[in-house]
């Protein structure tokens, strides 16, 4: 079993009237089946609505199911006693990066979790310093979090979750209110997270450039999980993606365009360098061809 | 604008101010407070004028960043002087018009309130100068700690105290920018009777209640997601720790109040 | 009738500590019609400078001239300006307060004294031009779905009826569909409606899919004023200012640089792929 299982995973938003009746019943999450290996890096895609954001806060106990079993590092998350447990396993990072910090100085927010974990201080300070390294923010251990740019924001929030000594971080549409470079800034943290410190990392986003090096991607749509596959695979499906909402990115649009002229010109692309490397390719072979 | 307001901002150098234990700086604050009220004399105020041009000297903060502080309560003061100087008791009358009536003693007093609140507002705004808003808060938190046996939520309050801080400049930030997007509908915020003056402000006040609760909501579910639970079991990066130069201040503050009672 | 900025300066916290010059010199002329891109690092002052159009930051120094007349005369109707020259701010949902879709929308043109049947009618009109059904007009703001807020929220813009309309980044946050669904939406109302836009983008690719002119912010300055294509052509001097161009730019790029034979710089889909064809087959 890998470190967050999750079966027949069921969960439905239930509105109430004044008298605690039932008003309607909503599935946000239907049958989902998935068991994510320890460090793997692992992207899940949908548009707004689809359910991501339901499943990710189902891997950090925020929520737990209906019906069916989510499991974290072997801890069910609805045995009320692991709680603490799979919080320590799974870190989160949210989408709004101002209201997730919650100290008045970035060394603060960073120390936030291990002080409730009741970690020692001396402890703490190491893991602190630890942590800030590893996000690149080392020179802002003094700063209001006020001052600084929404990339920055969530790479302290990052910090925040790495010093807990987690296994695991989910991060719910972390650059859907972030400009270019601070997108740019925090998916580069995550991988880097992932290939060397091996945390396991779970990226929700709308993103198609942003799941590129994703080691398997999750499409999801009205609950439930509509496609599996690596990046490329997925890539390669766009009647599909369309379908659900998703735009592919405009040089992997490009390289559709092309393959209609040219015959045998290869897809997916999912890069500017892989499109540059296969129309040099085409071209070569063309020519030697027609001469 | 609110933003531009200096007064209480913790100002970032190194001095033995900065470093001295903020229990000891509120306690020093709070007495400072009293002995202000207590000992009105002349000698007093010249005690303790010293004793606070001592404290501004160790803490490293230029004099004119504190004189600015006192700008924004500029007009409280120069309205309460006045209060007192035109509307005077004594014998000594200077110029009696009507109601003015100004007088020696009057005048006498005036300067004293006029010292005295300059004095007050001067002696707490060096305790935020000097102390971070956290260690203002674990402070509050450590000295309140006696009154957890009367069910006070000690911890909780000092939590709270602490997020309003991180959460003001934020919140301010989006009061300006609802502003703006009503006056870009052409809301008005500015003229009309005092009915229409309430009613405008139901456009900016929804719309930022319905924030601070999605804000509250959020900052809920991020703490818990970061095992928060309460204060039980939780340890401190920056633990309050009583050292040498602390008991050095308590002896110091002790002498000083041995000696205003005596020569005052 | 243009609005014309003439020499702007604002300079923020002015004498303070925290003083700091958001607008340098800019002088501008934006006319009838016209469909606008602002482009510029977090910072570089667009949002100052559109705030300036209608009037919401008064210059520190310099004029801004609608209609032929100083928007700083002392006499001057603001409310009339900012009913000609609307302003759609990020995360326009975040400004809702009203308890039906239909009240919220009517918050506009009510300031401006509008009353029975032509304010019902402003607002159906505002409504069915971002594609809000009539079956949502009785139900409450919030608890509609994100990207239906966004479009209620420039409805309530819409139904002053300006003759500009000013989008501070109207697809933050939003999905790439409903992205593209709103760039759509403001891409009609210039058509059809023939209303001047300003659109603030971070997404190059969105700015040179959709508009004629672009202006390029950096530190308060207006550093370039061209069309997209010209713009673009120069994405060296982009990159300086922490911008870029769109991918196919790039692509086509490295594809000269490899020693393909193309001609001029793309900035869409379409132009790539011609180029690109052409390179191939015309060697």
């Amino acid at each position: 079993m890998g470190i967050i299982k999750t079966g027949k995973l069921m969960f439905d938003y239930i509105r109430r009237d004044e008298e605690d009746k039932v008003i309607a019943v909503n599935r946000a999450l239907d049958d989902i089946n998935l068991d994510i290996k320890e460090g793997d890096f692992v992207a899940i895609l949908g548009h707004n609505g689809s359910g991501k954001s339901t499943l990710a806060k189902h891997l950090n106990a925020i929520l737990t199911p209906t019906e069916g079993t989510v499991w974290v590092d072997g801890h069910k998350t609805n045995d009320e006693k692991s709680v603490w447990d799979i919080r320590k396993t799974t870190g989160m990072v949210f989408q709004n990066p101002d209201n997730q910090i919650i100290g008045n100085v970035v060394e603060e927010d960073v120390a936030f979790g291990p002080e409730n974990l009741g970690v020692p201080t001396n402890k703490i300070i190491k893991r602190v310093e630890e942590s800030l390294k590893m996000v690149s923010m080392e020179k802002y251990r003094h700063h209001s979090p006020n001052k600084l740019s929404g990339g920055q924001k969530q790479r302290v929030a990052i910090a925040g979750i790495m010093a807990m000594r987690p296994k695991c971080i989910v991060l719910d549409e972390p650059t859907a209110m972030l400009d270019p470079d601070g997108r740019q800034e925090v998916i580069s943290t995550a991988l880097r997270l992932n290939k060397e410190e091996n945390i396991t990392i779970i990226l929700i986003t709308h993103y198609m450039d942003e799941i590129v090096n994703a080691d398997k991607v999750i499409v999801m749509d009205k609950g439930k999980v509509v496609m599996t596959g690596t990046p490329r695979e997925i890539f390669n499906r766009p009647g599909e993606l369309e379908k659900y909402r998703i735009i592919l990115p405009q040089v992997s649009r490009l390289a559709i365009e092309l393959s209609k002229s040219l015959e045998g010109f290869s897809l997916p692309v999912l890069t500017v360098e892989e499109l540059t490397m296969k129309v040099m390719e085409y071209k070569n072979a063309n020519n030697t061809r027609s001469y | 604008m609110i933003r531009d307001i200096t007064i209480g901002q913790y100002y970032p150098v190194n001095s033995v101010l900065h470093k001295l234990d903020p229990r000891i700086k509120i306690i020093a604050t709070m007495m400072f407070v009293v002995e202000l009220f207590v000992f009105d004399s002349f000698l007093g105020y010249v005690l303790m004028a010293a004793g606070l041009g001592a404290v501004i000297l160790a803490s490293h903060v230029p004099l004119r960043h504190i004189l600015k502080g006192l700008r924004p309560v500029l007009f409280l003061l120069i309205f309460t002087i006045l209060l007192n100087t035109i509307h005077a008791t004594g014998d000594n009358v200077l110029v009696e018009w009507g109601f003015v009536r100004i007088t020696v003693e009057g005048l006498i007093n005036a300067a004293f309130l006029a010292i005295r609140l300059i004095m007050l507002i001067i002696g707490s705004s060096l305790l935020t100068f000097t102390t971070t808003p956290s260690e203002l808060t674990d402070g509050i938190e450590k000295l309140g700690t006696p009154l957890k046996v009367f069910k006070v939520p000690v911890h909780e309050m000092a939590m709270m105290m602490s997020i309003a801080l991180r959460f003001i400049p934020i919140l301010v930030e989006e009061t300006d920018k609802i502003m703006k997007a009503q006056q870009a509908r052409g809301a008005n915020f500015d003229t009309g009777s005092i009915v229409q003056k309430a009613k405008s402000l139901v456009p900016l006040l929804v719309p930022l209640f319905v924030s601070a609760f999605r804000r509250a909501n959020d900052l809920a579910m991020a703490m818990e997601a970061r095992c928060y639970r309460g204060g039980k079991g939780r340890t401190k990066m920056k633990p309050l720790r009583f050292g040498g130069k602390d008991y050095l201040t308590m002896v110091g503050l002790a002498m000083y109040l041995a000696m205003l009672i005596v020569v005052v | 009738m243009p609005i014309i900025l003439d020499h702007i300066n604002y300079i923020y916290s002015e004498k303070t500590v925290y003083e700091k010059a958001a607008l340098k010199d800019v002088s501008l002329v934006i006319n009838d019609g016209e469909f606008i891109g602002i482009i510029g690092h977090t910072g570089s002052g667009k949002s100052t400078l559109v705030q300036h159009l209608n009037g919401l930051i008064k210059a520190s120094s310099g004029h801004i001239y609608f209609n032929g007349e100083d928007i700083y005369d002392d006499d001057y109707d603001m409310k009339k300006l900012r009913s000609k020259v609307g302003l759609v701010f990020q995360y326009p949902e975040h400004q809702l307060f009203e308890a039906t879709v239909y009240e919220d929308v009517s918050f506009g043109p009510k300031n401006l004294g509008l009353k029975g049947v032509d304010l019902e009618l402003r607002v159906y009109n505002a409504l069915k031009a971002v594609g809000i059904g009539e079956d949502l007009i009785d139900a409450s703001p919030f608890e509609l779905s994100g990207g239906q807020k966004r479009r209620v929220a420039i409805a309530g813009v819409l139904a002053m009826e300006p003759e500009y309309l000013i989008l501070d980044e109207p697809c933050a946050g939003l999905d790439p569909k409903g992205r593209e669904e709103i760039l759509e939406l403001i891409s009609k109302l210039h058509r059809e409606k023939k209303i001047t836009i300003i659109l603030i983008s971070h997404s190059m690719e969105d700015v040179a899919d959709y508009v004629e002119r672009l202006l390029v912010m950096d530190d308060g300055m207006v550093l370039k004023d061209d069309t997209p294509q010209n713009v673009f052509a120069d994405y060296k001097e982009l990159e300086k200012i922490g911008l870029g161009a769109p991918e196919v730019t790039y692509a086509v790029q490295q594809l000269k640089e490899k020693g393909f034979n193309i001609d001029g710089t793309p900035i869409n889909i379409n132009q790539a792929k011609e180029m690109i064809l052409k390179g191939i087959f015309n060697d």
